[in-house]
């Protein structure tokens, strides 16, 4: 086997599957514990992608819906960061898919009734690689907050969903990004499912005024990190070579 | 050091489909470039359908979720191929729920009965579900995590169809599906 196992998942920094404020867990949450099983190469191999996978705009949300010559509205932004793992290494070319709802909290689904309205040129679905050095970016626009029915009266803060693939299966990670300062990360039970204030911490993004162009677009810092390897002889080996 | 633990999971909520299968949103795809997961091989001769259904704690269907899989080729290998993609990804149809992949059947990879990773993302669903799928006409005893599922093992055995193999997730319950924490 080439590569060397993952580190296992904490699972108490995870939320648990059953957070009962979360009404939608309840009917959902396995019941019996995770089963631990040794890595396989199933689990340590995964897809791979390319830029031959991705369109011109797909890094692009605030283009990649609109028509010719519009754009999407709602506050200009850039989200960027480094996806790394555990042992802070950068993970290079994997890739990153995010959705969001638009400006009003409106999702562009099927099943989503909100009333505020649709963006004609927001669709609110991008992804892109990150390159050699770990580094991914996408532009978009700052998505709404919007309520959901759960408690009497929830409402998600702004929030943008990631995707994201690593170099094996057991990499695998669903997220969602968080805005500094909003008021409704305190509040929501998604959010809160995260036993650890640490944990939920590093799901916020920070403003970044140095990545923020002038007169153009403000700049969120987002990084992405995956279960790191364990360490072996071997990989001391190539190190010291 | 806390700074570099992987990032807590969140749930992928009921619109999943606008981030990984855009189509299934109702999304035009006006200025976006291909899809992703949908097609696996690349020529049907020998391809097989696994049609997968995710029953929550009541046994109804889940019709938010995202499923995707991840396997070896016939020759047990999961070598890039430019026949076979080894992933795949569907929804769970909005309407009957079911999911329906076209793929081939995995050889055994050494040590291990034939099987398909199966991965589960859906809304409630807070850290997305990894099992396993096992096929009803292998030895599947000969297979170390198989075995490991000990009385519970059954719950990883898909079913023959006419086309196929057909397999059912309990999320909860009495047949609640083995869920691994790999
Ligand atoms: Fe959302």
């Amino acid at each position: 086997m080439t590569d060397t196992p993952f580190l296992p998942r904490d699972l108490d920094w995870h939320p648990p599957a059953l957070h009962h404020d979360y009404r939608s867990s309840r009917l959902r949450a396995p019941q019996q514990k995770l089963l631990h099983i040794p890595q396989t190469e199933t689990e340590l191999t995964g897809p791979t992608f390319g830029q031959g996978d991705l369109g011109p705009l797909d890094d692009d949300l605030i283009l990649n819906y609109a028509a010719n010559g519009q754009s999407a509205q709602g506050p200009r932004i850039i989200v960027h960061g480094k996806l790394l793992d555990e042992n802070g290494r950068a993970v290079p070319n994997k890739l990153i898919e995010v959705w969001q709802a638009n400006a009003g909290g409106r999702y562009r689904h099927v099943n989503d009734g909100y009333l505020a309205p649709l963006d004609d040129n927001f669709g609110g679905c991008g992804r892109c690689l990150s390159g050699a050095d770990g580094r991914y970016s996408f532009r978009t626009i700052l998505p709404g907050p919007y309520p959901w029915p759960n408690g009497a009266n929830d409402w998600r803060p702004a929030h943008i969903h990631f995707s994201v693939f690593g170099d094996g299966f057991a990499q695998r990670l669903i997220t969602q990004m968080y805005f500094e300062g909003d008021p409704h990360i305190k509040l929501c039970p998604i959010v809160q499912s995260i036993p650890d204030d640490t944990a939920i911490n590093r799901l916020v993004a920070r403003l970044d005024m140095d990545a923020t162009v002038p007169m153009d677009i403000r700049a969120y810092r987002f990084d992405i990190v995956l279960r790191g390897r364990q360490a072996t002889v071997f990989e001391n080996q190539m190190e010291g070579t | 050091m806390a700074d570099l633990k992987e990032n807590a999971s969140q749930t992928a909520g009921p619109y999943v489909h606008i981030g990984c299968m855009p189509q299934t949103a109702g999304l035009k795809r006006r200025n976006m470039s291909a899809l992703l997961g949908e097609v696996m091989v690349s020529d049907d001769t020998d391809a097989i359908t696994l049609d997968i259904a995710v029953l929550d704690g009541d046994g109804v269907p889940i019709k938010d979720g995202l499923i995707e899989i991840w396997q070896a080729a016939p020759d047990g290998s999961y070598a890039p191929s430019k026949d076979f993609a080894h992933w795949g990804r569907q929804v769970t149809d909005m309407e009957t729920g079911q999911a329906r992949f076209t793929t081939v059947k995995p050889g055994a990879a050494k040590g291990q009965a034939p099987h398909i990773l199966i991965w589960i993302a859906a809304r409630g669903i807070n850290l997305a579900l990894t099992s396993r799928i096992y096929f009803p006409d292998e030895d599947n005893k000969l297979d170390p995590i198989f075995r490991a599922a000990e009385a519970r093992a059954a719950t990883l055995i898909a079913a023959q169809t006419k086309t196929g193999y057909a397999h059912t997730i309990h999320l909860q319950g009495p047949k609640e599906t083995v869920f691994f924490d790999v």
